[in-house]
């Protein structure tokens, strides 16, 4: 308890600074996937795919990015078996953020996929499990949030199979795609809109202190859904199409408007990646900053420090700055077949599913309902081909990811009790 | 740094390369006009000089067939079957061999089409490579089909093609049965090794016409499966 008083500050700086430098790492290597598909189907070119995932990246962190921060900051862990030790809970948070960030940074460099949501949830529950008591465990909770990582790529791949599906349907089996898409992406920009602005305002504006009634929450995300769809036919209306390429069978004017649609589906993603994974960076910063304005004494409901969630956009901002460019550069080469049609079904499909799981509060892999979604429109008989070796890599690797992660924050969390006890 | 991406995900899409090995089989069975033309007017250096050309665009042909098995490995999740994609490619290469035979074949032996014949077979030729010009239409209609999901209209309009291919082949057969009847007319007042080679070359460049079939028959077994 004294370690808390006497301390405090300089734990809060500790571990402001390492999850500053967790954002700055999300930010760096992560948000690539999520605008990756966009730059690699050359909706966007990298210049302003980084613009947008600096906006959204960081309205998705500050907007909705609350719910995912209290399960990791107060869901994974039972308080209550903190409640005469809450220096362990204090030193426990810092060596989970070390150990995620710790390994970020070794997979980065070796190349390997990593998800940070498994990192930073496989050292939370190792600290916890391992370092203090079995019994300091929510487990019934970790095994939600387990069950979710098996869940949402399924449930985001079947969406983007009936996404794909219903735009074949509706614009590319009929006589005259082209005035088809025109007429149908604006309803699918909507879609984006409403689902990203009904969560945002159910869930994400909480700690903004605006409470906006059922109703009315419908209402106003309605309207920003038509808002979003207005520009995006405006957008449309100012394409110029190849005239040579307007017959029945060429798709190149379609893809045009489907490059449009991206744009706000990239703006989806960013935005719902910004949300939920700004949390493994401030979550367990806000653990920290709660137990120590609160004295030591672990208080069953407060609020995230008001500076907690920019903090967290911050530094995912900085990373995309600073290292984002090179990332997506990288990435964005080489790339055959992947067309803004499939492309949008695909980031639609995750960034609704992504967007949702934050507002429900699951910590959640954005490339992994990413890849889901791919695998949803391979289904569909959508994509050229899909390496199967690089999806098993993905996966092998949140399996990984656990106990490494939670191997890694039981050492940091003994070496931490070493030093200040 | 693909690798630990989402675009690593994505491999490299087989549908642009199989487009243009079927465009340089095409462009290298077309040789055979101007080929036929030389030989008509007994220019063997410009004939050779074809044949050289010809030959070229059936090794381009073969290393593009080359380079996409390998970078067609198992473990790809494609919309069409792995097995049946490779084994259209191996069809279509036929064609670029089969012309390349010709070539060579006419050209080793100085071989003379009789001049009562020289307008009829030119036609022939010409309705044989109409024939692979078709099937490289067709192929040329996967990226759309793609686009598709490989369903829907732009399948119908695939076979349509698949379908004027196959007329076009029954076309040549009617076309190689008049030749044939034609030369047997006159075949006793001509050197008869040189007709054996005849006879023989009339059934290869009819091949032309058979594989193009093929290859539209192995479009629709790809289409058909899943």
């Amino acid at each position: 308890m004294d370690i808390i008083l006497n301390s405090g500050s300089t734990l809060v700086i500790i571990a402001a600074v390492v999850g500053f430098f967790m954002a700055w790492g999300i930010g760096a290597n992560d948000v690539a996937n999520a605008m990756g598909t966009s730059v690699g189907s050359g909706a966007l070119t990298i210049k302003q795919a980084i613009i947008i995932a600096m906006v959204f990246e960081f309205a998705g962190a500050y907007l909705a990015g609350g719910e995912v921060t209290s399960t990791i900051r107060k869901g994974i862990i039972d308080a209550s078996y903190f409640v005469d030790t809450p220096e362990l809970l204090v030193f426990g948070m810092i060596s989970a953020l070390f150990a995620a960030a710790t390994w970020l940074l070794v997979a980065s460099a070796l190349g390997w996929p990593v998800s940070t949501t498994h990192s930073i949830v496989g050292a939370i529950v190792g600290f916890a499990a391992v370092g203090v008591s079995v019994d300091a465990v929510t487990w019934s909770k970790v095994l939600g949030i387990v069950g979710s990582w098996v869940i949402t790529p399924l449930i985001s791949g079947i969406i983007a199979f009936i996404i794909f599906n219903s735009a074949q349907k509706l614009i590319f089996d009929t006589d005259k795609p082209l005035q088809q898409a025109k007429r149908w992406v604006p309803l699918y920009m909507f879609l984006a809109g409403f689902v990203l602005a009904l969560v945002t305002i159910k869930k994400g504006l909480k700690h903004l202190d605006l409470h906006i009634g059922t109703a009315d929450g419908f209402i106003y995300a309605a309207i920003t859904a038509v808002i979003v769809a207005i520009i995006g036919k405006f957008f449309i209306a100012r394409l110029k199409f190849d005239e040579n390429a307007a017959k029945a069978t060429h798709y190149v004017n379609v893809e045009k408007v489907f490059g449009v649609l991206m744009i706000v589906t990239a703006c989806a993603m960013a935005f719902a990646h910004g949300s939920n994974d700004v949390a493994n960076a401030i979550g367990p910063l806000a653990a920290v900053v709660s137990i120590v304005e609160n004295n030591g004494h672990i208080a069953a409901k407060s609020a995230i420090a008001w500076w907690i969630l920019p903090l967290g956009g911050f530094g995912i901002v900085a990373g995309l700055a600073i290292f984002g460019h090179k990332v997506i550069a990288t990435i964005g080469h080489g790339i055959t077949h992947l067309t803004p049609s499939r492309g949008f079904a695909a980031e639609l499909a995750a960034a609704c599913t992504v967007v949702i799981a934050s507002g429900a509060g699951l910590p959640i892999s954005t490339t992994q309902t990413l890849v889901g979604a791919v695998l949803g429109v391979g289904m569909a008989r959508g994509i050229a081909a899909i390496n199967l070796g690089v999806v098993r890599n993905i996966v092998v690797s949140w399996v990984i990811t656990l106990p490494v992660g939670a191997g890694l924050s039981i050492m940091f969390f003994w070496m931490m009790k070493g030093m200040f006890m | 740094m693909a690798r630990n991406s989402i675009l690593g995900v994505f491999a490299k899409s087989p549908i642009k390369p199989l487009e243009k090995h079927i465009q340089i089989v095409v462009k290298c069975s077309k040789q055979l006009v101007p080929f036929f033309d030389a030989c008509v007017a007994q220019d063997w250096t410009e004939a050779a000089k074809i044949r050289r050309k010809l030959s070229k665009l059936e090794q381009d042909a073969d290393v593009l067939k080359r380079q996409l098995r390998l970078e067609l490995p198992g473990g790809l999740f494609m919309p069409v079957d792995r097995a049946d994609l490779l084994e259209l490619l191996t069809q279509q290469d036929k064609i670029a061999n089969k012309a390349k035979d010709i070539a060579g074949r006419v050209l080793g032996r100085k071989l003379e089409v009789p001049v009562s014949l020289q307008a009829e077979f030119s036609v022939y030729l010409v309705r044989c490579i109409d024939a692979t010009e078709k099937a490289a239409e067709a192929i040329n209609e996967l990226d759309d089909l793609l686009e598709t999901g490989f369903r829907g209209r732009e399948v119908e309009i695939v076979e349509k093609m698949i379908n004027q291919l196959d007329a076009i082949e029954d076309d040549t057969d009617s076309l190689q049965i008049t030749l044939r009847k034609n030369l047997l007319a006159i075949e006793k007042d001509l050197n008869p090794v040189d007709v054996m080679f005849l006879y023989q070359i009339i059934d290869w460049v009819g091949d032309l016409a058979d594989l193009a079939e093929r290859v539209g028959a192995r479009l629709e077994i790809l289409l058909a499966r899943k």
